[in-house]
């Protein structure tokens, strides 16, 4: 994980492009202008995925993972959205290159799953139609050989009766179903990049798992690079390699999965993760939610986004964290943290607040 | 279906049956004297219980009836008899039949029209969303929308035909006998209808295409890679368009009961033409049968429009 480069990305040559990460983004910011001022729904997002990782972003409604992940995938409307910034993709450029390009890429290299398969489907079409169109679109083929290609890839995905279920149409089939079409709708022409936008959040709990399962085995054969958008903590840890916590249109932190889980250091980040219930230990008296709600992204607070959520701001001096926005720096390294307390002393505030969690009551 | 015909035909009938007025004394005018408006009275079988005057008519439908049997000159009405106007000395249903094809080729024309012009513009106008090409459209909309009928007829039939004398004074003629007068006549009266209901087709169109290309499944097309082209086409209108088709039917049905206003305006002798004259000359039998044959003309389309819904969505066939 490299989010910050000594070298400014832009001044880098092409060829240095092969010292690049898979998929790199910086300083990607996004914004709608609308009738009551500007929603900045990204702001100076950069990450970065090597080939063949999971990289999951967590956050709540409203804090900007899902726009970040239609950034990188070419659905920001480029007409009513203002992007900035730089996407680059195996030593290719996203955000500047022309429509047509894009949607060369779209669906070929770049794939996506989404939140609600049913209303992600067109219920018009049957599910065979619907995945051999995204094969005819990309690669020149006939529709009996598309047919087969997509039978396969149901059988694989784990639909049963797949010779039946392939000229179904979505109503017919459950929720779970559904996103396995998806799925094979997504791979059918074998991505780089796969990003899955909450691919389980319109699931039962039981189907969740079986879901995240099915990725993560596909991600194995296929050798596809994984961004996993959620809200849910609790799915992260077993398949991510690294997280990157969005909060406000920001990043607050971004780091290895194992580091984020055992040393969490942005109050925010804490937050989420004591209001997360945990099978391993022993389960405090009631969960600690975060107080308040988000920023809206109209009127974003003036220092830090979080402060008027935060529990801990009092404690950084000449109250800098309602006047000051802080940056994304460097904790650890590979552990970024965009927080004002001192690292010495948010790494306490951790040890405390997971003392008190693993102790179970105060 | 049959329920509702059944229902509606009962309900018309049972509604002039208590409205004030007799028709058998309207049959006869200043000549009225007791003794012919018992007569007539007896002719037209309204001496009879209601509900014998309704199982005569309903099997007159399917059966073909005789009225004043024991007349010297009893009137034979055949099957599908709608009954029989005195006023006129002509059968229900050959009134009908004569004035029927002009409104079919009213409505039908200016939907052809509306359809056309409906949706191209609300797609067009939903696909500029915001500019100066949604917003020229909508405007025209707007105004077309709030201009009532008989105006806009009148300013046409006004600047077209007495003004400028692009075409001559409307009298109909079937298509077969003279098809270029035929086109003379109908071609106000059809852009008046047309621009009326395009006027709401823009509109509803325009929404409908705007709420389908925010939904999901068209962002998963876009994700896909296709062109725009195909979005719009294969994904968004195809799901966009098709509640349109209720509308649609409906609309087309309420029209084929005739266009009253235009009709009247252009002198078209058709069946809005018909009841309006029905109702003036209190021509009781006449205005039941266009009443009946009017209704049923909408909840048959009404069938018609269910079962192309179940054809155009798969959600709504059943399996």
């Amino acid at each position: 994980m490299t989010a910050t480069s000594e070298v400014p990305l832009s001044d880098m040559p092409i060829a240095g492009a092969l010292d690049r990460p898979f998929l790199s983004v910086s300083d990607l910011s996004v914004a709608f202008p609308t009738e009551d001022g500007l929603v900045q729904a990204v702001e100076g997002v950069s990450l970065s995925i090597e080939k063949g990782k999971t990289l999951a972003i967590v956050g709540e409604s409203g804090s900007g993972k899902s726009v970040t992940a239609q950034a990188i995938m070419g659905l920001v409307n480029r007409k009513s959205a203002k992007v900035s910034g730089e996407i680059w993709l195996d030593g290719q450029e996203l955000l500047h290159l022309p429509q047509g390009e894009v949607q060369e890429l779209m669906g070929m290299e770049i794939a996506m799953i989404f939140q609600d398969p049913m209303s992600s489907l067109h219920p018009f079409y049957r599910i065979g139609d619907q995945i051999v169109e995204a094969i005819r679109v990309h690669r020149p083929m006939g529709k009996a050989a598309a047919r087969r290609e997509v039978l396969e890839m149901l059988h694989h995905v784990g639909i049963p009766a797949a010779e039946r279920r392939i000229d179904a149409y979505p109503h017919q089939l459950s929720g779970g179903m559904r996103q396995r079409v998806m799925i094979a709708m997504a791979l059918i022409n074998s991505p780089q990049l796969l990003i899955a936008d909450e691919p389980t959040t319109a699931l039962d709990v039981t189907v969740q798992a079986q879901i995240l399962e099915l990725i993560a085995r596909l991600q194995g054969e296929f050798g596809t690079t994984v961004i996993l958008i959620t809200h849910d903590l609790g799915i992260v840890a077993d398949v991510a390699d690294d997280v990157a916590v969005m909060y406000g249109g920001r990043i607050v932190e971004l780091a290895s999965t194992t580091t984020l889980y055992d040393y969490p250091e942005m109050p925010y980040t804490l937050g989420l993760l004591s209001s997360v219930p945990r099978m391993d230990q022993k389960l405090p008296e009631r969960l600690d939610p975060i107080r308040g709600n988000p920023p809206s992204p109209i009127r974003l607070p003036k220092g830090c986004v979080f402060q008027p959520r935060c529990d801990y701001w009092e404690r950084v001096p000449g109250e800098a964290c309602k006047t000051v926005r802080p940056e994304l720096l460097e904790s650890d390294p590979d552990h970024l943290v965009r927080c004002l307390l001192q690292v010495e002393e948010r790494k306490q505030i951790a040890r405390d607040v997971k003392q008190i969690l693993a102790g179970g009551s105060e | 279906m049959l329920l509702l015909l059944f229902l509606l035909s009962v309900s018309v009938f049972l509604l002039f049956a208590i409205l004030p007025g007799d028709p058998a004394r309207l049959t006869c005018g200043k000549a009225c004297t007791p003794a012919i408006i018992e007569a007539n009275r007896h002719r037209l079988g309204l001496d009879k219980p209601p509900l014998t005057q309704y199982v005569e008519f309903v099997s007159g439908i399917f059966a073909g009836r005789t009225f004043s049997e024991d007349s010297p000159e009893p009137i034979k009405c055949d099957a599908p008899c709608l009954g029989y106007s005195f006023n006129r000395q002509e059968q229900v249903m050959s009134l009908i039949a004569r004035s029927a094809p002009v409104t079919f080729f009213l409505a039908v024309g200016a939907f052809v029209i509306w359809m056309f012009f409906g949706l191209a513009l609300g797609i067009i106008a939903a696909l500029n969303r915001g500019r100066w090409g949604d917003r020229l459209i909508m405007g025209i909309s707007l105004v077309g929308y709030s201009m009532p009928a008989f105006f806009l007829g009148l300013l046409l039939v006004f600047f077209v035909i007495i003004k400028w004398q692009f075409l001559p004074f409307p009298a109909y003629v079937a298509p077969w006998e003279n098809p270029f007068q035929f086109f003379q006549t109908m071609l106000l009266p059809w852009i008046l209808l047309a621009t009326l209901y395009a006027a709401y087709y823009i509109r509803l169109t325009r929404n409908q295409v705007l709420e389908v290309l925010g939904d999901d499944y068209v962002r998963t097309a876009r994700a896909k890679g296709l062109p725009e082209r195909t979005v719009v086409v294969k994904h968004a209108l195809r799901a966009g368009l098709t509640p349109i088709v209720t509308s649609a039917g409906l609309d087309l049905a309420g029209l084929l009961g005739g266009a009253i206003i235009s009709e009247n305006i252009f002198s078209l002798p058709g069946l809005g033409a018909l009841a309006i004259s029905s109702i003036i000359d209190s021509d009781l039998p006449l205005i039941t049968g266009i009443t009946i044959l009017t209704a049923a003309i909408i909840i048959f389309a009404n069938l018609v429009v269910d079962l192309l819904y179940a054809v155009v969505d798969p959600r709504v066939r059943v399996t």
